[in-house]
């Protein structure tokens, strides 16, 4: 028996995109009041999905699978294959709340092309739960492309005034990482073909899972490449961030939540269930773990440094952003449980604290219509509530204990520390200047007297403003409390992940000791050398077999 | 029964800081004070019932208790592993856990104890601020986080207590977020602070990295086992991280600059966060850490230089300042260096029991300047102050036992527990040791001399008030009073607990505290070390002798202190001049600027200072990376962009007029050219078309008829 | 009573033919033209069924039914686009539809 659930939970915000078409676009509240009763809807709906993934979620593999391999376009082996993970479940709560927390945080931002709106926006949101639940790389990649459009039209209808340039760098940026990846799909896919038995043309993730990793290294490397550099861009890591400041600064503020939640997750999302699991030699490959790690470490410390410098708040956090996840790329590629369960719960906590903190740019930005922290100062005598919410999401952010932040910062640390204490050393200062730049923004915009005479007629929030927040801080609360769940809920993914590396990239070094008498495994592994490795599917098609079988 | 719910201790200020966070502001002062006072009474006297059932519980044997409410961080079942540096698995796990041994027991008292008399005290001094409920939110925030780090039982949960007293520090310092200079002392104090939480972290790492665990019953489990060489190097780091967090929390070199300028919070703040409490985190951390510390005699050292320097550091600056409360924040930290002092030369105990009277004293400084402040409705310059003896009594009396305490003027507390670690410098390692005697005894009379400094100007040299302030001169309400009163019978009894052997005493704080760091002695002699830091070896050495010897000296050295700021300021009338101005000028012109530390790191750390044109330290650093993002990453990105966009419009250009001009267009003009006589032709008449067709197939027909 | 042959029903058929023949070739009023072209249309369909029942089978007749539809069809599309060129031009005169000679 098959459930539906996650094809429902994909489907929820489209059908509202759909029903939005019918209504005339001069009434704008009963397009408002659709568009929040889907989007609560399609989060409400999620909702069941975590008690029945709690009682499963200590099994191995992918649940609430839906579809089998290759049913939707057989001749080329592409299907509607659903299936989640303790990974891309969270991942999935995360994106509908944060979907209907910004479609609610728009009523009144948006008054230009309000249907318009809505409706790319719900587009959005399927598009973006399909990629978290994609089984199959065809969907996957239909869903990827899918996310692009409508993103690209939010920044550049609804954006700011320098939006065209934002829009189209977003565009062509994420695009020219989308081929290099599709390569790399092109390449597994047709590798599939030649190593299976009896050869099969297929783009069943889980397929693809038994066969990848037995590419020789020499090919892998470029494989990986090609991936790391799609997913690279949207993480977005160093030095291929240049595109995020300006698409979230000119993005809507709603765009910017679900840009700076979600979609930069969809990189390290794409480390973690592709670059992991199919280039087990070669994420391991000590040479190539210390580059990733160097990105990621260059990221942390100089995006926090750049963020310090910004005069524009919402650049301020859009850098913050590439210091947060460098930190995820820290623990994915530290390759261990607790800097991959780090990485995950970081991301998590990213996207809530810094979705919080995009709004509370926009809030500031809907009453004033700047971003310029020169404009504010003595923000909390006239609205104190909205100072409250901030500072809860400050501490969040620079990860205070007891809130979410720190949780994810510590396992990474953790899990970067026990792979390699300099690497830990070197993020700590990242962690001291996150408290700088956001302390010494927040004594600029809400300490002091009220010195610009704008300022002083401000409204405080208004309640569907608080609303806003409240699961926000409500789930940075539990996460800091009580991440336990959480923890235990990526325990198996995890875990098997980490597994995978290990056996695979020991098997991989195992087999070309054997096959060939090379001096070590170490000098089988390095780069452009790896002559036994491709050898090995053409001339050993029994071994091979026998390998596939024993994956199963 | 309450050794069992001991979370709960932490609980109840939690509670009252909850309630003010969602209702305080519609609450009347009267319910604030019912609930945030009455939280911290609660705390306090369900503390002492613990306490007390405590030592019911250990016999004297000062077993830990431990009290673990869930798994905080990990998974709890166990499958959630990370591998320690001898390639064994560990779990990772920290739990929401709770421990209670002697030294907890005593930081529980004193805690709960003092932070309960100062709200009592905030109630009268805060009584016509704004921002009443916030204030009392925050300080029992404090109380919240504060008792958490005490009864944590791993690095960790002792890491939110650090943490979160060091946010409640920040909130109160920048209490009065109108001024700037406030708001900017908090973020100093923040971000200092997070330097050494770094630190802190990367050492509770290293540790669970080496040893598989957070918790410190297990860590001292297995530092006193016996595996350890001496001097292990991943030991001394880890202790050293360690020790970077205590700077830090505990201000000291070079991390003490936050301190001072924390003095922009309410007076009372000053008092439980900036002299009692908080700022002895890190004294307490390194005591907790105390089976690490001893197997890394380097950081030991360390510890004792570090605390060394600042102690007479901070005591020489404090020689000159002006502002009241500068001078006893000043006095903290080299308070507070005195204390690590005592825990580097592996006196743990002593620091302890300095850490225990210095928060009586401290306090009741604190609160009797902030009395003072309130007379002078504000003033807390000390040249603006004096003969203020008569007309605020209680406050002059109490704060002169506060002084000869600090001071070290016997039976008072201070004589005691300084005394204690003077000796304990001098008996231990000897040798470079005794320098570091010689600092901690020219820091005595320093201390003596600033503090009777103080006492002179304020209370009992010629009144240099204005008229307008002198009016106003009152005493404190009674609310305000009580506590000092309180507070001041602590400073003369708190010593006693510990009276020394040599005078006859027994030492009961010490024999408490004694299963706490024993155990060290243990390791020691079992690696076979010549074990100059082990207790017993100390005692065989001492002679009574030298012992009074010392206690006499230190006698003495209060005494010249005293005299000496008795022969300079006693007279002090308007326009007084500072006799080391008179003397050095440049000594007190280095000195009253606080050696320049704050502006050299201004220029050097933090950049918010110029050297010539260039701006180096973070924020330098900020502006090459911005303008690195800017110019060379974007610039790339954007040279890429106008290198497609050329290349496009040469292509353009090559499309328009060569494949599409010459290609394209050349053959349909062409065309054109021959078809213009052929359209002569057609005039557009459809029946003239259709008529040519009938024609024609009238012609086909007949053609095929006739054939 | 001479029995009606195939040969009648092609010389009316052809009658027909040539009278709609006139009629589009000769007439200045476009809805008469497409008169016109019907009365071609039933001279085309006379013929089949005329066929049809030579040679008895069923194909002519079917075929007639295509074109009397086709014819209903083209008729409509016929008469839109005159009434488009009329909204337009407000002329129906065929002398004047010569838009196509650019």
């Amino acid at each position: 028996m098959q459930s539906h659930i996650l094809s429902i939970i994909l489907f929820t915000p489209l059908v509202g995109a759909l029903a939005l078409l019918f209504v005339p676009k001069e009434n704008k509240n009963a397009i408002r009041w659709i568009a929040n009763l889907f989007a609560f809807g399609g989060f409400l709906i999620s909702l069941p999905l975590v008690p029945m993934f709690w009682a499963q979620r200590f099994e191995p593999g992918f649940k609430f699978l839906e579809g089998t391999p290759n049913n939707w376009i057989p001749s080329i082996g592409a299907g509607y294959n659903l299936g989640i993970d303790g990974i891309s479940f969270l991942l999935i709560m995360l994106t509908t709340l944060l979907g209907w927390i910004s479609i609610l945080s728009s009523w009144t931002a948006i008054e230009n092309r309000v249907k318009e709106y809505y409706v790319w926006f719900l587009v959005l949101q399927t598009g973006m739960l399909g990629v978290f639940m994609a089984l199959d790389f065809f969907l996957f990649f239909v869903f990827w492309e899918a996310m692009l459009v409508p993103m690209y039209l939010l920044i550049g209808i609804w954006g700011g005034p320098r939006k065209l340039y934002a829009a189209i760098k977003f565009f062509l940026y994420t695009l020219l990482g989308s081929v290099l990846m599709l390569l790399g799909i092109l390449y597994l896919y047709f590798h599939h073909h030649t190593v299976s038995n009896p050869q099969v043309f297929t783009f069943s993730i889980p397929e693809l899972y038994k066969t990848a990793p037995l590419i020789p290294f020499n090919i892998a490397i470029w494989l990986f490449v090609a991936f790391f550099i799609g997913f690279a861009i949207k993480v977005p890591m160093f030095p291929f961030h240049t595109w995020l400041p300006d698409a979230h600064v000119e993005a809507p503020t709603a765009g910017s939540v679900i840009l700076a939640g979600v979609l930069l997750k969809m990189g390290t999302y794409g480390f973690v269930r592709f670059s992991l699991p199919f280039f087990p030699s070669v994420v391991s490959h000590p040479r190539v773990q210390n580059w990733v790690i160097v990105l990621s470490l260059i990221g942390i410390i100089y995006g926090a440094l750049v963020s310090l410098m910004q005069k524009d708040m919402k650049k301020l956090v859009a850098y913050s952003s590439v210091s947060h996840l460098g930190f995820c790329t820290l623990g994915i590629f530290a390759l261990n449980s607790a800097g991959l369960t780090g990485s995950v719960l970081q991301q998590i906590n990213h996207g809530i604290s810094t979705g919080a903190l995009f709004l509370i740019v926009g809030i500031l930005y809907e009453r004033r219509h700047t971003r310029e922290i020169a404009e504010y100062g003595g923000i909390s005598n006239v609205m104190p509530i909205y100072a409250t919410i901030t500072m809860i999401m400050f501490l969040s952010s620079m990860g205070l204990p007891l809130l979410n932040g720190f949780v994810g910062e510590f396992t990474i640390l953790q899990g970067a520390f026990t792979a390699n204490w300099k690497w830990a050393a070197w993020a700590a200062p990242g962690v001291v200047l996150a408290a700088a730049y956001l302390l010494w923004l927040y004594q600029r915009v809400f300490f002091g007297t009220v010195t610009n005479a704008k300022n002083e007629k401000l409204h405080d929030l208004t309640p569907r403003e608080i609303l806003t927040f409240v699961p926000l801080i409500i789930m940075a609360l539990w996460i800091g409390l009580y991440p336990k769940p959480f923890f235990q809920i990526l325990e198996q993914p995890v875990n098997q992940i980490v597994q995978n590396i290990h056996d695979k990239s020991n098997a991989n070094a195992a087999v070309n000791a054997q096959v060939a008498p090379v001096p070590g495994p170490t000098a089988a592994a390095e780069i452009g050398s790896d002559e036994v490795g491709s050898n090995l599917v053409v001339s050993k098609p029994g071994l091979t077999a026998a390998r596939l079988k024993a994956s199963n | 029964m309450f050794l069992n719910h001991i979370y709960l201790i932490p609980l109840f200020p939690a509670f009252g800081a909850v309630i003010m966070f969602f209702f305080g502001r519609r609450l009347q002062k009267a319910t604030v004070n019912a609930v945030c006072v009455g939280a911290v009474v609660v705390a306090f006297l369900f503390a002492c019932f613990t306490v007390v059932e405590y030592t019911h519980f250990a016999h004297g044997t000062g077993h830990p208790f431990e009290k673990i409410l869930y798994t905080w961080l990990g998974s709890g079942d166990g499958h959630l592993n990370f591998v320690k540096r001898d390639g064994t698995t560990a779990s990772f796990n920290a739990d929401a856990g709770f421990l209670l041994d002697p030294l907890s027991s005593i930081w529980l008292l004193f805690v709960t104890g003092v932070g309960m008399l100062i709200h009592i005290y905030s109630t009268g001094y805060m009584a016509h601020e704004g921002g009443y409920y916030r204030f009392f939110g925050y300080l029992n925030l404090f109380m919240f986080a504060m008792l958490t780090l005490i009864l944590a039982n791993n690095y960790m949960m002792l890491f939110v207590g650090w943490e979160g007293v060091g946010l409640c520090s920040y909130l109160l310092i920048g209490f009065y977020f109108h001024r700037n200079s406030a708001s900017t002392a908090a973020n100093k104090a923040f971000i200092v602070n997070r330097i050494g939480d770094a630190g802190f972290i990367l050492g509770a790492l290293t540790l669970a990295w080496y040893l598989g665990s957070f918790r410190f019953t297990d860590i001292n489990v297995q530092a006193r086992g016996g595996h350890f060489a001496i001097g292990d190097p991943v030991l001394t780091a880890a202790a050293l991280l360690l020790f970077i967090g205590a700077c830090g929390k505990s201000a000291q070199i070079p991390l003490y600059i936050w301190l001072p300028d924390a003095m922009e919070g309410p007076t009372p703040v000053s008092a439980l966060i900036h002299a009692a409490t908080m700022v002895t985190a890190g004294v307490y951390m390194v005591a907790r850490s105390n089976a690490v510390f001893v197997l890394a005699p380097t950081a030991m050292k360390t510890v004792a230089i570090v605390g060394a320097l600042t102690a007479v550091f901070a005591a020489s600056i404090g020689l000159v300042q002006n502002d009241i409360k500068r001078v006893l924040a000043y006095s903290t930290v080299s308070q507070l260096g005195y204390m690590f002092l005592a825990l580097g030369v592996g006196a743990f105990a002593a620091g302890v029991f300095h850490v225990f009277t210095h928060a009586f004293f401290k306090a009741l400084l604190f609160l009797g300047s902030g009395s003072v402040i309130h007379a002078m409705s504000g003033e807390q310059d000390m040249r603006n102050m004096g003969d203020l003896r008569r007309r605020i009594p209680t406050t002059h009396w109490t704060m002169l036992v506060a002084t000869l305490a600090i001071a070290g003027i016997f039976p008072f507390a201070g004589f005691f527990s300084k005394d204690e670690i003077l000796w304990q410098t001098w008996a231990s390692e000897g040798g470079a040791y005794r320098i570091l005697w010689f600092v901690g005894y020219g820091t005595a009379l320093m201390t003596a001399f600033y503090m009777f400094r103080l006492m002179y100007l304020t209370f009992y040299s010629p009144s240099r008030m204005s008229h307008e302030a002198e009016h106003h001169v009152h005493e404190s309400p009674k609310s305000m009073t009580v506590p000092l009163v309180i507070l001041a019978l602590c400073s003369i009894g708190a010593g006693w607990l510990s009276w020394p052997h040599s005078l006859g005493g027994s030492a009961h704080f010490e024999k408490f505290l004694e299963p706490v760091f024993a155990r060290e002695a243990v390791v020691l002699v079992e690696e076979g070390k010549s074990a100059q830091l082990a207790a017993g070896e100390k005692e065989a050495e001492h002679t009574d002798k030298t012992e009074y010897a010392l206690m006499f000296l230190s006698l003495a050295a209060a005494g010249v202190g005293w005299g000496m700021a008795r022969h300079s300021y006693a007279r002090a009338a308007k326009g007084y001049k500072e006799p080391i101005a008179v003397d050095a000028p440049p000594l007190y012109k280095l000195l009253y600027n606080k050696w320049f530390v704050d502006e050299g790191y201004d220029y050097v750390f933090t950049g918010r200072r110029k050297v010539g044109k260039v701006r180096l330290g973070v924020m330098g650093a900020g502006e090459a990376s911005s303008w690195f993002d800017a110019k060379v990453i974007d610039g790339a990105v954007n040279d890429v962009g106008w290198v497609t966009k050329a290349i496009a419009t040469i292509s353009t250009w090559w499309d328009k007029w060569i494949i599409d001009g010459v290609g394209v267009n050349g053959p349909a003009i062409l065309a054109r050219m021959i078809s213009y006589p052929a359209r002569l032709f057609e005039w557009g008449l459809v029946q003239w078309y259709a008529l040519v067709m009938v024609a024609g197939l009238l012609g086909f027909g007949v053609y095929y008829v006739w054939k | 009573m001479v029995p009606i042959t195939t040969l009648h029903y092609l010389v009316v058929a052809a009658a027909l033919f040539v009278l709609g023949a006139i009629g589009v070739l000769t007439r200045r009023n476009v809805v008469i033209v497409l008169m016109s072209i019907e009365l071609i249309l039933n001279a085309v369909n006379l013929n089949l069924v005329a066929f049809s029942r030579m040679w008895g089978n069923l194909h002519g007749q079917i075929f007639a039914i295509f074109i009397v539809v086709d014819a209903a069809a083209e008729a409509a599309a016929g008469l839109g686009i005159l009434i488009a060129f009329f909204r337009n031009k407000e002329t129906v005169n065929i002398d004047e539809i010569d838009l196509l000679k650019w």
